[in-house]
């Protein structure tokens, strides 16, 4: 096992298949899927295994063609990017298993530079998660949105423009972030992580540092939908396809959470970020107000796909909680629920995939009770995945909440607690809603007329194909499984990537 | 003393049998009488289970099985002690005779969606046994929430826009619940470290700030309260009623808003604590809210003409009996309290059991359409009749015993107000129900009733062990499980007195 090769091999692996991809592509169009899902699971294995060895071992550094750091790039594999980096992979794979088909139904002719571009969208991910330098974290990031920004325009009418936005916004976030590296590239003269964490204290209370730390946190937080910078999201989410949302919403903006991370307690010393200038704290009520801010506007959304988006921007607002409690039980709450969410979203968008490909659409008002009927697996992987999205006990939703609740209840921080408690309610008006719909809504005429009819096309069951429903259930069930083993997680894994300080 | 603690998995199974039996009951949704054999073979499991518990409590033994760690340092365990075992026999026991009225029910009267009801109920009973047994607030917490979601379907089963609005208020009422409740747990173990249920309390010297304690006391009142009906919580209550009368009978008089009260026992006894109790006046607090909601619900209750309606309040009034027993923080009261808790349950039952017999024979719902029903159906309305004498504290049914209990306690604690409560809302619950009775027997009913006969067997038969259970509660409140000898062990444990006679005395 070539353990040392793993931080740069993730990464390789998803190029190499984005390469691949165009090549069996132009031969014939069905292969497409399968180095693309030969990759990920690649990269899962990789990124399971390299998480079991630097649990164990301690952290893996890789330095790129071989030029020793500071100079040259390093690749670090520790437990934090391990495990951010098997979220992303995992929940692609799956995502991966169920686009087979919708992706055929939805955009017919384009699965060739689908899934050509989603390789590449994951390269930049992991890349970013992989990577020890500023200036390679850059260099990934644009690779990861600019694949971003084409799979978002692949969709239906209003996609190009939704995408246009989406590139405009992203392209301002990226621009932040580069101005901030410069900032403390000038002030410290280096670019690597390690290297700057280890002399930004001689340097961190001048001018050029406090600016380059804030344009950071200001770029990566508009990749990361913080509130009030989360207007792209929305539209971006809605206009996509089914797969190419599943695919980013669930783990595109955690990527960024976890850059916000890395850089605010890895690298500058949490007692500085968080007090001396106190930038975790502005994140923490950005956050807690766009959680707030996120859930209203979902519950006024009658498009599944729109109101979900939104409730990513209040999901990512917990993320941004966690970040302000600048605490251990905060640092917790905001990984596991990196990866709680991650899996409540997939599932949700998976879901909202397969009403699109069996309904046509994803219209809350024309959602009724025939669906009980016609999809019944969907629908009760729809209460599941919502049970978990509101925090309700024992799904995994709860004990993100709980940690961060914990958090703010130990630091006195009554209002996030507030707004963790109150947002609970508001996602249960809007999910409530809908399963209202989905089980006990009376029907329409044509449906009342359809029942009677028992041999109606329009009755009976017609539940998404088992490649669609298959990974929707795994999710759901994975919902209860990471509630209930969450301490395994914790002590396990999550533990050992707190960082020192905090 | 502290009690010997082992290892056992009969917990852990009384708490899963029935959700063991949800599957199979979706399994056979076309074959309705095995699914009817399932709901009743977990019903029939599950009691022994509860049941060969309960030598252990007095033996001084306490069961205790732990699943699985869910947070570190806090396990979701499950520990059958003595207060927990008590409200488990309640609950399981009176699920076998819900179980047959329900099949009675639902046949009669053509519900449709049974299977979906069926297999919530026993999701039901499954949170409710592991609201008993829990051994700590946080896994009190999950079946509590469990709870709150499985009665759901319940509630919204006539999928009427009636029950669907009450659906949504129950909702919106359970689920605040459940996240005040989540802000109370969390402080508690920031200040304590954990989250362990005790006799005399798990805060009992933690908290010096009288402020704390008040905030958290009432967040977590606010929380299990709902479930309480304590004023000004109640109101889902009331409009939840629109369930299926089996539903209202077992959930809303006995499993559910005892498991709410059941919090309060937990709250005040096992978290809080008596001395803390005292100490920063919680007792008071207390007192006052659950003292208002039993006088204002009774007099709610005299002005409604829907029977369950008047039902409800009357439910909600005597939940804050208990309550009020448990804040006089004396022993008595709170023995008081415990047996009210039972005895509650078997008379409450009673009624809600002949108010859907009513429905589902003569379909009738109002007080006033009620006129010379005795004729008809006199099994009934006799049950009915003792189980609103019982409620007005009339000797020799059980209700007497509680509220003689809870009267003392009210004057041990020196508190005369409280023993005025007592005794008028007694006044008031003989006259929201006596009128009942008296139409029943003594006025001239429609020339359509002759029409009728008695209800269904599976429904009639339950009613009379019900009130027979009530009667002889009362002639003799040690009747086959020793809950009243229970109930004085519990507040013994809790109030830490005489710990020397511990389960000696067996005299009434």
């Amino acid at each position: 096992m070539n353990i040392p090769n793993i931080p740069v091999l993730i990464p390789a692996v998803f190029l190499f298949a984005a390469l691949l991809i165009p090549i069996l592509g132009y031969w014939k169009r069905s292969l497409c899927i399968y180095p693309a899902l030969g990759a990920s699971g690649l990269a899962v294995f990789y990124s399971a295994s390299g998480l079991l060895h630097t649990v164990e071992h301690g952290y893996v550094s890789y330095h790129l063609s071989g030029w020793v750091p500071p100079i040259g790039i390093e690749y670090i594999l520790d437990p934090l990017s391990a495990f951010i980096c098997l979220v992303i992979t995992s929940v692609t794979t799956i995502v991966l298993i169920h686009s087979r088909r919708i992706v055929r139904f939805e955009t017919p002719d384009k699965e060739m530079p689908f899934y050509s571009l989603a390789m590449l969208l994951l390269m930049g991910l992991t890349g970013m998660v992989m990577t020890g330098d500023f200036f390679n974290l850059y260099v990934f990031l644009e690779i990861s949105a600019l694949a971003g920004y084409a799979l978002v325009a692949i969709g239906d009418k209003r996609a190009p423009m939704a995408a246009f936005k989406y590139l405009t916004l992203g392209t301002a976030g990226a621009a932040f972030y580069l101005l901030g590296v410069a900032f403390i590239f000038i002030s410290t003269g280096t670019l690597n992580m390690a290297d700057n964490a280890a002399v930004i204290h001689h340097v961190d209370h001048t001018i050029p540092v406090m600016i380059g730390l804030s344009l950071i946190v200001l770029g990566t937080g508009l990749k990361m939908a913080l509130f009030p910078m989360h207007a792209w999201m929305p539209d971006a989410y809605s206009y996509a396809s089914s797969s190419a949302t599943a695919l980013i919403a669930p783990i595109g903006t955690k990527v960024s959470a976890y850059v916000l991370l890395r850089i605010m307690f890895d690298v500058f010393d949490p007692s500085y970020s968080a007090q001396q200038l106190p930038l975790a704290q502005i994140v923490g009520y950005l956050g807690a107000i766009g959680v707030i801010w996120g859930s209203i506007l979902a519950i006024s959304q009658k498009e599944l796909k729109t109101m979900l988006a939104y409730s990513s921007v209040a999901q990512v607002g917990y993320i941004g909680i966690g970040i302000g409690l600048a605490s251990p039980l905060g640092f917790i709450g905001a990984v596991l629920h990196i990866l709680n969410h991650a899996c409540m979203k997939a599932c949700l968008f998976l879901i909202s995939g397969n009403l699109r490909f069996r309904l046509g659409h994803s219209w809350i008002p024309r959602f009724e009770d025939s669906l009980r009927i016609t999809m019944p697996w969907t629908a009760v992987a729809f209460v599941v995945a919502a049970i978990s999205m509101i925090g309700l006990p024992p799904t995994a939703g709860f004990f993100s909440k709980w940690y961060l609740a914990l958090g703010s209840i130990e630091q006195g921080s009554w209002i996030f607690l507030v707004v963790l408690l109150v947002s609970s309610l508001l996602n249960a008006v809007y999910f409530f809603r809908i399963m209202e719909k989905m089980y006990i809504r009376p029907q329409t005429e044509e449906m009342l007329k359809a029942q009677a009819q028992e041999e109606s096309p329009a009755w009976g069951r017609k539940e998404a194909p088992w490649s669609m429903l298959g990974p929707v259930l795994l999710l759901a069930v994975s919902l209860l499984a990471l509630g209930i083993f969450n301490v395994w997680i914790v002590t396990n894994f999550i533990e050992f990537m707190i960082p020192t300080g905090l | 003393m502290s009690p010997e603690v082992y290892t056992s998995s009969i917990p852990f199974l009384a708490v899963i049998v029935s959700m063991a039996a949800v599957p199979l009951i979706l399994l056979s949704s076309r074959k309705p009488n095995l699914r009817e054999f399932w709901t009743l073979a977990a019903a029939f499991i599950k009691f022994p289970l509860v049941l060969s518990l309960l030598p252990d409590a007095f033996a001084g033994k306490v069961a205790q099985f732990t699943i699985l760690e869910i947070y570190p340092g806090i396990a979701l365990e499950l520990k059958a002690d003595p207060v927990g075992i008590f409200f488990a026999i309640i609950a399981s026991g009176l699920w076998i005779l819900t179980c047959f009225y329900s099949i009675g029910y639902v046949r009669g009267s053509n519900e449709k969606k049974q299977t979906r009801y069926f297999a919530s109920f026993a999701v039901c009973l499954s949170a409710t046994i592991g609201i008993a047994f829990s051994a700590n607030l946080l896994t009190f917490l999950i079946f509590y929430e469990i709870l709150s979601i499985a009665t759901y379907p319940l509630v919204i089963h006539k999928e009427n826009p009636e029950a669907i609005r009450s659906g949504r208020q129950y909702l919106t009422y359970a689920l605040t619940a459940g996240l005040v409740l989540i802000a109370a747990i969390g402080w508690t173990y920031v200040l304590a470290g954990t989250l362990d249920f005790k006799p005399g309390g798990l805060l009992d010297g933690v908290i010096n700030d009288p402020w704390i304690a008040k905030t958290i006391f009432i967040l977590f009142i606010a929380g299990v309260g709902v479930k309480a009906g304590i004023m000004p919580l109640h109101s889902w209550l009331p409009a939840a009623m629109v369930a299926p009368t089996p539903v209202s009978a077992l959930l809303h008089a006995v499993a559910v808003v005892k498991s709410g009260v059941f919090g309060v026992i937990r709250v005040v006894g096992y978290t809080m604590g008596p001395e803390n109790m005292q100490m920063f006046g919680l007792d008071l607090l207390l007192a006052i809210f659950a003292g208002g909601t039993i006088l204002l619900a009774s007099i709610i209750a005299m002005k409604q003409d829907n029977l369950k309606a008047r039902l409800a309040y009357s439910t909600v009034g005597h939940l804050s009996y208990i309550v009020l027993g448990l804040a006089l923080i004396s022993p008595e009261g709170f023995t008081g309290g415990l047996l009210h808790l039972a005895n509650h349950a078997t008379m409450k039952i009673t009624l809600f059991f002949c108010a859907g017999a009513i429905y589902v024979n003569l379909h009738k719902t109002e007080i006033s359409q009620l006129d010379g029903i005795g004729k008809v159906m006199p099994w009934t309305m006799g049950a009915f009749t003792i189980g609103s004498l019982g409620l007005a504290g009339v000797p020799p049914i059980n209700g007497f015993i509680s509220k003689w209990f809870l009267c003392v306690g009210s004057l041990a604690a020196d508190k005369v107000v409280i023993l005025f409560i007592f005794v008028i809302s007694g006044l008031l619950n003989a006259v929201y129900f006596f009128p009942i009775v008296h139409r029943a027997f003594f006025r001239p009913g429609d020339k359509d009733l002759e029409k009728h006969g008695e209800a269904s067997m599976m429904m009639v038969i339950p009613i009379c062990i019900v009130a027979a259970l009530s009667l002889g509660l009362g002639l003799y409140p040690n009747l086959f499980f020793n809950m009243f000898d229970l109930a004085q062990g519990i507040t013994q444990s809790v109030m830490n007195i005489y710990p020397e006679v511990f389960f000696t005395d067996k005299s009434l």
